[in-house]
C-alpha cells in the first residue's frame, strides 16, 4: 500500500537512525584542529619540573643556571607566586610546592621559553635539594598508628587582606574523606539469612590513556582578562575556580574548548599544570602553551580510584537478599580529587543494585604518597559492581539456585523506590537480564562448562553474568544540574544550536542536532552546533555522570519547541488555522493531520524577517532535571532517570599459561530509547573494550609511589586483534522524563565487564580471583592456589 | 642547537626543501615546519600509531623516524591521503560506519588502513585486525573501525 501523504511527511524522523557524527569527516581527513594543533602568535612553551622524591622536604631550589638558558623567559617556583592558592575538591593541593613534596608527580618549578627544547634544557639545569621524609604507600598502613602524616599541618596561604588564612585543616589520621550510609538493620538481615558470604576485593590502578595528551594555552589580554584554550569537561565550573585561584572576577575568564583527544572523566578537575601555565602567562605577559609528554600523561594525570573493599552479604532460604555490609579503604593518593567522591556512586550500587532490605556502607579515602585518583568513566561503579556481582553468583551457588533466577528474583520493577531514595520511574532491569541470558544461552552454557572442570583439557570455557545500575538522567551534585540552549534560525532555515553541553568525542553535538531536527522538521545538515566557548554558550554543569544526552538533549528540545511554537503561532492565522493544526516536517510548515505542505520554512522565516513588524526566530531554554540533592544521610532521588545493563562474558582460560581470552560479550542495555543508533553502538562497544582492559590487561604498576610502566609498551591497552565478539541489545523503556524517552548511557558499558569476566573465569575453572586485573601471571598462580588473596587489615577496624 | 641539515623530499606529491636539526623527528618536522597537523603525537615512542605516515609507500611511526632520513623520500601524510580517491572512499566509510569518536587516532588508522589494503586488497577481517594492532584507539572499541575498513575494501553494491 502506498504511504499516505502524512506517512510520507513524517517518514523523515531521524530518531533511531544511524546518523554519522557531524565532526567525523574533518577528523578522518586530518583537518580537525585539536588543542595540540593550535599555536597562538607570540606563544611561549612551558615545561614542568617534577619531584624525584616520593615524600621529602624541599631544602633548596637553584634556578639560576636555568634562567640563563637562551630563549628562557621565566623560571618559576612557589617563591615566585606567593599569591597562588590551592586547588582540588578539598583545597589541599598547591599548584607549585613550596616546602614539601608528597608524590613523584609533584610540581616544583616551571619554565616558559621560546621553544620546547629550550624549556627542557632549562629544566635539566634546575637543582633541587631534598631531605627525605618517611613514606607510606599502602592505604591500610596509612591508617595505622604511627603512620607518616601527609597533611599533618594546616595549609595557610595569604588571604585577600594579606594575612595568612587556613585553607586546609591539618589532618591527623590521613583520612581525606569519610562516608557512612545505612538503611534497615544489618544485624537483623544477618539473622534472617541462611547463607552469608564475606570477601575482600582489591581493585587496582588504571588510568584514562586519552590518545591526546593533556595541555592548555593561557593568555591574558592587556586589561588582565584570561583566555584559556582548555580541554576541560566542566568549563563553567572551572571559570569560577580559576577566578578564585587568581583573585579575579569570573566574568573576566573565557574558556575555549578545542576538539579533545579523549576525556572519559579525566578532565573534571583542575590539575596543577593549568594554574602553572596561567602563572607563566601572567608573569611573561605572553600566551603560554603547555603540553604533556606521554610519560607525563601517565605520571601526572589522574587514575581510577584504587579500592580495598570488604563485602558481606546474605540471602534467605527463598533466595531473597537479606543484607549487604561494605567497608572500603580508598587509596586517595597525595591529594584529594574526585576519586575521593566515588563513594557517592558506589553506595548507589551497594544499596540499590537488586533489592537490599538492610545495608551498611562505609568508606575512608586515605592519604598516601601514591598518585592521586580522579574521576574515570563509571566513577566507582566498576569497583562496587565487581564485588556485588561476585556475591550474586556465590550466594546463588551456595543456595543451589540458578544464578539467573536468583538475580531475577531480586531485581527491581518499574515504579519502585529504593531505601536510598532512588525512584525507578522506568526500569528495564529484568528485560536486560532476560535478554542477555537468552541471547548468550547463559543457563545452558553455565551448566555445561562445569562438566569440563576435571576433563583433563587444559583450555576451559567459562560464561559469567553481571548487571549494573547507574544514573541515566544526570546527578544533582551541584546547585544546578542543568544545561542551557540558544537556538537561532536564519533566513534560509539553517539552525545554529548553541549549547552549553560539551562535545568530548562521544557524539553529543550530533545527537543534540538530531533532537532539534526532530522538532523543527529540518534535515541534519541544516544545523551548526556551537558548543565550545564560554563567552557564547549558555551555562552547563559539564560532561559527566552520563548526563549530556539527557540534560543537554532536554534543553535542546525545549529551545526547539519554543522556536517551533513561535513559527506555528505566526503562521496559523495566515493559513486560517490554529497552531495546533500545524506541524513542521520535511522543511515545511504542514497540516498536522494530513502532512499537506503549506509553506517552506525558509520562505516563512524570510517573510517574517522582512515584514513590516520584522522579527527573527531565536529562542533560549534552560532545562533543570526534576531530581534532588542527597540529604545528610545520602538519601534522595539524585537522578531524573536510572539506567540498567546486563552483560554476559564468555572466556577461554588456558590453565597451562593463565591466559584469559575474552571471546564474546552479550550486552543488553536499558537506554530508554535509541536516538542515534550509530552513536549509541559506538559508546557501548567502546565502553565494553575499555572494561575489557580493566579486567584483563591494564595495570598501572605503582611501587613505593613510583609508576613503573608510564608508557604504552608496558601499560597494555586492548588492541584491535583482541576485541571480543559483541552482541548488543537495546531495551527501550521510553523514560517519561528522557529526551524522546532516552536515558544516559556513556558510562554504563564499561561498568560490569570485569565483574562478568570474574564470574566467567570461575565458571571455567572453579577458581575465584578477588583482585584485578586477570593477568596471565595472576591467573596462573590462582589456579595453583599460590595467590595471596587481598586481606582486610587487622588494625583498620 | 645542533647544525641544520638541508634535505629534499616529496610531501604529498610536492617537492619540499627544508633545513632540519639532526635530532629532529619526522613527526616534529611535519607538524612544526610543514603544517601537517593531521599527523598526531600520541606517545613519541612508536607504541600508539597516531603519527603514522607513509614513506616510499610503507607506513612508519613518524615519531621514530629522523627528519633527515626523509631526504630523497616520497612522504604521504593524512592530508595527502585524504585528497586521493581512495582516501575519500575510506573517509566516507569511516564516517558512515561510526568509526570516529574523539578522532585523535583516526589519521594514523587511515594511513595504516591504506597500507593493509594496498598489501592485500582482499584482506580478511582477521588480517585487517592484525594490520591495525599497532594503532591504539581508546574510544571506539575498534569494531566500527574494522567495519569501515572492510567496507572500503569490499564496497557493497548500492542499494536503494
Amino acid at each position: 500500500m502506498a504511504p499516505t501523504p502524512r506517512e510520507e511527511a513524517f517518514a523523515d524522523s531521524l530518531i533511531g537512525r544511524r546518523v554519522p557524527k557531524l565532526d567525523a569527516p574533518d577528523k578522518a581527513s586530518g583537518r580537525t584542529r585539536y588543542l595540540h594543533d593550535i599555536n597562538v602568535p607570540g606563544q611561549l612553551h612551558a615545561k614542568i619540573l617534577r619531584a624525584t622524591e616520593v615524600h621529602a622536604r624541599i631544602v633548596s631550589i637553584d634556578v639560576e643556571a636555568a634562567r640563563r638558558v637562551p630563549g628562557v623567559h621565566a623560571v618559576i617556583t612557589a617563591a615566585d607566586v606567593p599569591w597562588q592558592r590551592p586547588i582540588g575538591i578539598t583545597k589541599d593541593h598547591m599548584p607549585l610546592k613550596a616546602d614539601i613534596v608528597r608524590s613523584r608527580r609533584d610540581e616544583i618549578a616551571a619554565v616558559a621559553a621560546d621553544t620546547v627544547q629550550a624549556a627542557q634544557e632549562a629544566l635539566r639545569l634546575i637543582r633541587v635539594a631534598y631531605e627525605p621524609l618517611p613514606i607510606v604507600t599502602n592505604s591500610a598502613q596509612a591508617l595505622g598508628p604511627g603512620a607518616p602524616l601527609l597533611h599533618g599541618e594546616d595549609l595557610r596561604v595569604p588571604g585577600r587582606n594579606g594575612a595568612l588564612e587556613v585553607v586546609h585543616k591539618a589532618c591527623s589520621d590521613n583520612v581525606s574523606m569519610a562516608y557512612e550510609y545505612g538503611h534497615g538493620d544489618v544485624s537483623q538481615g544477618e539473622r534472617e539469612s541462611v547463607v552469608v558470604v564475606e570477601d575482600v576485593f582489591w581493585l587496582h590502578y588504571v588510568t584514562h590513556c586519552c590518545m591526546g595528551v593533556s595541555g592548555v594555552i593561557a593568555e591574558f589580554d592587556a586589561s588582565g582578562s584570561l583566555l584559556l584554550y582548555s580541554n576541560t569537561q566542566v568549563p563553567f565550573l572551572h571559570k569560577r575556580e580559576f577566578a578564585e585561584l587568581l583573585g579575579i572576577d569570573p566574568g573576566r575568564i573565557r574558556i575555549i574548548q578545542p576538539p579533545i583527544g579523549g576525556g572519559f572523566g579525566s578532565k573534571l578537575d583542575i590539575y596543577p599544570f593549568e594554574p602553572i601555565a596561567i602563572f607563566l602567562a601572567k608573569i611573561t605577559r605572553r600566551p603560554v602553551k603547555l603540553l604533556f609528554t606521554r610519560e607525563e600523561e601517565f605520571i601526572a594525570s589522574p587514575t581510577r580510584q584504587p579500592v580495598l573493599l570488604k563485602l558481606r552479604s546474605g540471602c534467605d532460604r527463598e533466595g531473597r537478599l537479606t543484607f549487604r555490609a561494605v567497608d572500603t579503604i580508598h587509596d586517595n593518593g597525595a591529594y584529594t580529587s574526585w576519586g575521593a567522591t566515588t563513594p557517592f556512586v558506589m553506595m548507589q550500587t551497594i544499596s540499590s543494585l537488586y533489592r537490599v532490605p538492610h545495608c551498611h556502607y562505609r568508606t575512608r579515602a586515605v592519604y598516601t604518597n601514591n598518585p592521586y585518583a580522579g574521576s574515570f568513566r563509571g566513577y566507582g561503579n566498576l569497583q562496587a559492581t565487581f564485588a556485588v556481582e561476585a556475591h550474586m553468583d556465590k550466594l546463588a551457588d551456595a543456595l543451589g539456585m540458578d544464578a539467573l533466577e536468583f538475580r531475577l528474583l531480586n531485581a527491581q520493577d518499574p515504579g519502585e523506590s529504593t531505601p536510598q531514595g532512588m525512584h525507578f520511574r522506568s526500569c528495564g532491569f529484568k528485560e536486560c537480564l532476560g535478554t542477555a541470558a537468552e541471547r548468550s544461552d547463559y543457563a545452558a552454557k553455565r551448566r555445561r562448562n562445569l562438566e569440563h572442570w576435571n576433563d583433563g583439557n587444559p583450555v576451559k570455557r567459562g560464561i559469567g553474568m553481571a548487571s549494573m545500575l547507574h544514573v541515566g538522567g544526570g546527578a544533582k551534585m551541584y546547585p544546578s544540574d542543568g544545561c542551557g540552549t540558544i537556538i537561532k534560525l536564519d533566513d534560509f532555515a539553517k539552525v545554529t544550536l548553541i549549547t552549553g553541553a560539551s562535545e568530548i568525542g562521544q557524539g553529543s553535538e550530533t545527537v543534540l542536532a538530531l533532537l532539534v531536527c526532530e522538532e523543527l522538521g529540518l534535515p541534519i545538515d541544516s544545523v551548526t552546533v556551537v558548543n565550545n566557548d564560554t563567552a557564547i554558550t549558555p551555562w552547563d554543569v559539564g560532561v559527566h555522570a552520563s548526563r549530556t544526552t539527557f540534560i543537554g538533549g532536554n534543553s535542546a528540545i525545549g529551545a526547539a519547541r519554543k522556536a517551533k511554537r513561535k513559527i506555528l503561532e505566526i503562521a496559523a492565522p495566515k493559513a486560517g488555522r490554529t497552531p495546533d493544526d500545524l506541524d513542521l516536517r520535511g522543511g515545511h510548515i504542514v497540516l498536522r493531520a494530513t502532512g499537506e505542505r503549506i509553506q517552506e520554512i525558509g520562505k516563512f522565516l524570510r517573510s517574517l524577517h522582512f515584514s513590516e513588524k520584522a522579527e527573527l526566530v531565536m529562542t533560549t531554554y534552560y532545562y533543570e532535571p526534576p531530581s534532588v540533592h542527597l540529604d545528610r544521610n545520602y538519601k534522595g532521588n539524585v537522578s531524573a532517570a536510572y539506567a540498567w545493563a546486563t552483560q554476559v562474558a564468555e572466556v577461554e582460560v588456558d590453565t597451562d599459561t593463565g591466559i584469559v581470552r575474552l571471546l564474546k560479550i552479550t550486552a543488553a542495555h536499558d537506554v530508554g530509547r535509541v536516538l542515534n543508533r550509530l552513536g549509541i553502538e559506538g559508546q557501548i562497544e567502546g565502553g565494553i573494550v575499555m572494561g575489557q582492559g580493566y579486567a584483563l590487561s591494564e595495570d598501572l604498576l605503582v611501587e613505593d609511589g613510583v609508576i613503573r610502566n608510564p608508557n604504552f609498551r608496558d601499560y597494555k591497552l586492548v588492541t584491535a586483534p583482541e576485541i571480543p565478539e559483541m552482541d548488543v541489545s537495546f531495551i527501550e523503556t521510553m523514560d517519561g522524563e528522557g529526551p524522546q524517552g532516552a536515558k544516559g548511557v556513556g558510562e554504563a558499558p564499561a561498568i560490569c565487564i570485569a565483574a562478568a569476566v570474574a564470574n566467567a573465569i570461575y565458571n571455567a575453572t572453579g577458581t575465584r580471583i578477588y583482585a584485578l586485573p586477570f593477568t596471565p601471571e595472576k591467573v596462573y598462580r590462582a589456579l595453583r592456589g599460590s595467590n595471596m588473596p587481598p586481606k582486610w587489615p587487622a588494625d583498620a577496624a | 642547537m645542533s647544525a641544520l641539515i638541508e634535505i629534499e623530499f616529496r610531501l604529498n606529491g610536492i617537492s619540499r626543501r627544508v633545513s632540519v636539526p639532526l635530532q629532529m623527528s619526522a613527526l616534529e618536522m611535519l607538524r612544526d615546519m610543514m603544517g601537517q597537523h593531521g599527523t598526531k603525537y600520541g606517545c613519541g615512542e612508536g607504541e600508539c600509531g597516531a603519527c603514522t605516515i607513509s614513506v616510499d609507500h610503507r607506513t612508519v611511526n613518524s615519531c621514530l623516524k629522523f627528519a633527515v632520513d626523509c631526504d630523497g623520500r616520497d612522504i604521504q601524510t593524512i592530508e595527502g591521503l585524504a585528497a586521493t580517491p581512495f582516501g575519500e572512499t575510506l573517509n566516507r566509510a569511516m564516517v558512515e560506519h561510526g568509526a570516529v569518536q574523539c578522532g585523535f587516532c583516526t589519521p594514523g588508522i587511515m594511513m595504516q588502513a591504506q597500507q593493509v589494503l594496498t598489501d592485500n586488497p582482499d584482506a580478511s577481517r582477521a588480517q585487517i585486525q592484525r594490520g591495525l594492532e599497532g594503532n591504539l584507539c581508546r574510544c571506539t572499541g575498534y569494531r566500527k573501525i574494522l567495519d569501515a575498513i572492510e567496507a572500503a575494501a569490499h564496497p557493497s553494491p548500492a542499494v536503494d
